[in-house]
């Protein structure tokens, strides 16, 4: 990770990345201030309210949160966050697992997964079709072999599932 | 009260050693392995996705099996290291400064045998320490009100921030993310629902399971995939010639295993964790040892070092974690949110309420250990080719198990969504320097510390005396503040010694 840092190459500045968090560590501790202001944070009938300690939370937050940006905008801006080439690596795998996770829900895990894997290996891996295949329908039935039937932990199941009768 | 407890550990060796319990080591360590070895996967993330096939078992088989998987894991970050050149687990980065310039002279086998007798070494010297110190916590700790329960709490989360090499700001940050991520959804005390913003599915708030799977599991596989990571290592031949030969080298370098037992443990117990620790370890052997210019050529104590006091820390976390009920690792939170699941609270009245579960865990400490040595020595050449298969087929087989893994905590699809957000949270906070072993703690332990701090103010009418109230309580917190305080105080010694200012 050390090497990605100003070698050579363009890419976001790590000093963008650091302010950028710590906007964001900042956003969420307002979100838990407001939280917390609209179930009480003062001292109720019963001891401390419900959003007494989050409330508490939430300032420490909006402290340090500060501290950073201030560290953040000190950091030196030559420093690159990763190189766009690194990124691009990264989207590659983001991107498909961000559309997996949000195919489950409809298609049930099984086909996602498979469909997963025939990406990562056909399209990144550059593998011919029969191992891809291989490997995508093998872990998959795996999965359902030593979970559902051994261990009896049902796994999200999709249309195609049903119209097999599993 | 001591013999009565060595009755408890000999019914408890009784326990561990059923057979069944045997096989469940077994495959608890060859798991562990493959997870250590596989980047992407790690103890906690590895413990985190299992724990759910143990909900049908009986707690201390359950406990067996997880903490197995978290020897082998500790076992198998080793062999990446040496062979690989690339640490499986962050506490063996250590490792790899003397392991693999071990290997590309042809040592490869030597390397491995000193790292995982190393490994033995510590984890076996922390047993030790768990069975004669943690009854005696457990007993003092059974005096602790609310008070003194947060001042423990306190004190576990300010040495995060004295210890950590991470800026404190971000430290602090990172840990209250988690504290706030605990609050969300049904507030015991008063039954409010908080922090949810009208949405069904935060009701139940954040499981840490799917944070750790989220944060360390995808998180890692991101890491990994912007290094473009390429394996290419040595072959690893371990013939018991070459263990013989490398055991009877080992006592010479007693003095630096006994050194870094004792930091491992310290480290452990404070939860500073196993890579703090391997990292000292190191440090410390290099400047004390004769040969400490040679260091990171290949020097066989330069292994020694970070893998005993790995293992040692790793180990000593369980302690905090049963006498206390504060965990001292991410896998050991893990570890204890899986004890709450199985209905045990974890505490100083565990080791009243259930003996028998405590003392079966520690004797499978020690059996633990002794299967994973000689599995791990045999089983070399195995893992190692595992590490052959491309990446492009282990990461996506890794996303279908941490999304298996996320779904099967609660059965829900929602948390296989929240793991993948907490996947991009991980790689983004990883990048910027915030430290995600406190994040995870807070969320397991949020519930819990803010019990004790709304019950001791409960007790005081609302004052904050409460927690300077005795000599108990005041102590833990002052030793606390010193820990939370410890990088100011570093910059002021160093100020009044006339150096630069320099934070630890």
């Amino acid at each position: 990770m050390e090497q990605a840092h100003g070698a050579g190459g363009t890419g976001p500045k790590q000093r963008a990345v650091e302010i950028g968090t710590a906007l964001l560590t900042l956003l969420f501790g307002l979100i838990v201030l407001y939280g917390s202001y609209l179930v009480g944070v003062g001292w109720g009938p019963d001891g401390p309210q419900a959003g007494f300690f989050p409330f508490y939370i939430s300032l420490i937050i909006l402290g340090c949160s500060l501290i950073n940006l201030v560290q953040g905008m000190r950091e030196e801006d030559r420093t690159l966050f990763a190189e766009w080439g690194q990124l691009g690596q990264v989207l590659k795998v983001l991107i498909p697992s961000c559309i997996y996770v949000a195919l489950v829900p409809f298609l049930g895990i099984y086909l996602p997964s498979v469909l997963l894997i025939l990406v990562f290996m056909i399209w990144l891996g550059k593998y011919g079709w029969p191992l891809a295949m291989a490997v995508a329908f093998g872990v998959p039935a795996f999965f359902y072999i030593t979970l559902e039937r051994w261990f009896l932990i049902p796994l999200p199941k999709g249309p195609i599932e049903a119209m097999l009768g599993l | 009260m001591i013999a009565e407890n060595f009755t408890y550990l000999y019914h408890g060796f009784g326990i561990a050693s059923d057979p069944f319990n045997i096989l469940l080591m077994v495959i608890g360590i060859l798991l562990g392995v493959i997870i250590g070895v596989l980047p992407g996967l790690g103890g906690a993330n590895g413990v985190a996705i299992l724990l759910p096939l143990t909900f049908s078992m009986s707690p201390t088989s359950a406990i067996i099996l997880l903490t197995c998987i978290y020897w082998g894991a500790l076992f198998g970050g080793a062999i990446t290291s040496v062979l690989f050149n690339i640490p499986g687990e962050p506490w063996s980065v250590a490792t790899t400064f003397d392991g693999h310039p071990m290997a590309r002279s042809g040592r490869a086998g030597e390397a491995l045998t000193a790292a995982f007798t190393s490994s033995f070494v510590g984890a076996f010297f922390a047993i030790v320490m768990i069975t004669l110190i943690a009854p005696l916590v457990a007993q003092f700790a059974l005096q602790f009100g609310p008070a003194e329960k947060f001042a423990v709490y306190f004190l576990a989360f300010a040495s995060f921030v004295g210890m950590s090499k991470e800026p404190p700001a971000k430290t602090i940050v990172s840990m209250m993310i988690g504290f706030a991520l605990a609050a969300v959804g049904l507030d015991m005390v008063t039954g409010q629902l908080r922090l949810t913003f009208g949405i069904t599915e935060l009701l139940n708030g954040f499981d840490f399971l799917i944070a750790v799977i989220g944060l360390f599991g995808i998180g890692e596989i991101l890491l990994t995939m912007e290094e473009g990571l390429e394996f290419r290592g040595k072959a690893a031949k371990i013939d018991p010639r070459v263990v013989w030969k490398t055991w009877k080298t080992l006592p010479r370098f007693w003095m630096t295993s006994l050194r870094s037992c004792i930091i491992g443990c310290w480290m452990g117990i404070t939860p500073a964790g196993a890579t703090p620790a391997s990292f000292m370890s190191y440090g410390i052997a290099k400047r004390m040892s004769k040969n400490g210019k040679n260091f990171g050529n290949g020097e066989i104590e330069g292994v020694v070092a970070p893998e005993t006091a790995a293992h040692a820390a790793g180990t000593a976390a369980m302690l905090p974690m049963l006498a206390l009920g504060v965990p001292g690792s991410p896998t050991a939170a893990v570890l204890l949110g899986g004890l709450l699941i199985w209905g045990l609270q974890p505490g100083p009245m565990l080791f009243v309420e259930q003996a028998e579960f405590v003392w079966g865990l520690i004797a499978s400490m020690y059996l633990g250990n002794i299967v994973g040595l000689i599995l791990v020595l045999t089983t070399v050449p195995l893992f190692a080719s595992i590490l052959r298969i491309p990446f492009s087929i282990i990461a996506p087989v890794i996303l279908v198990i941490c999304a298996i893994g996320a779904y099967t905590v609660n059965n829900n699809v929602f948390d296989v969504l929240m793991m993948m957000v907490f996947g991009v949270l991980g790689y983004l906070l990883k990048k910027t320097n915030y430290p995600l072993a406190p994040l995870v703690l807070a969320i397991v332990l949020g519930d819990s510390a803010e019990e004790a701090f709304r019950q001791a103010l409960l007790y005081s009418g609302g004052s904050l005396t409460v927690f300077w109230s005795n000599g108990l309580v005041s102590s833990i917190m002052g030793l606390g503040v010193v820990a939370g305080l410890w990088p100011l105080i570093a910059i002021l010694f160093s100020k009044l010694r006339g150096h630069s200012a320099q934070p630890a």
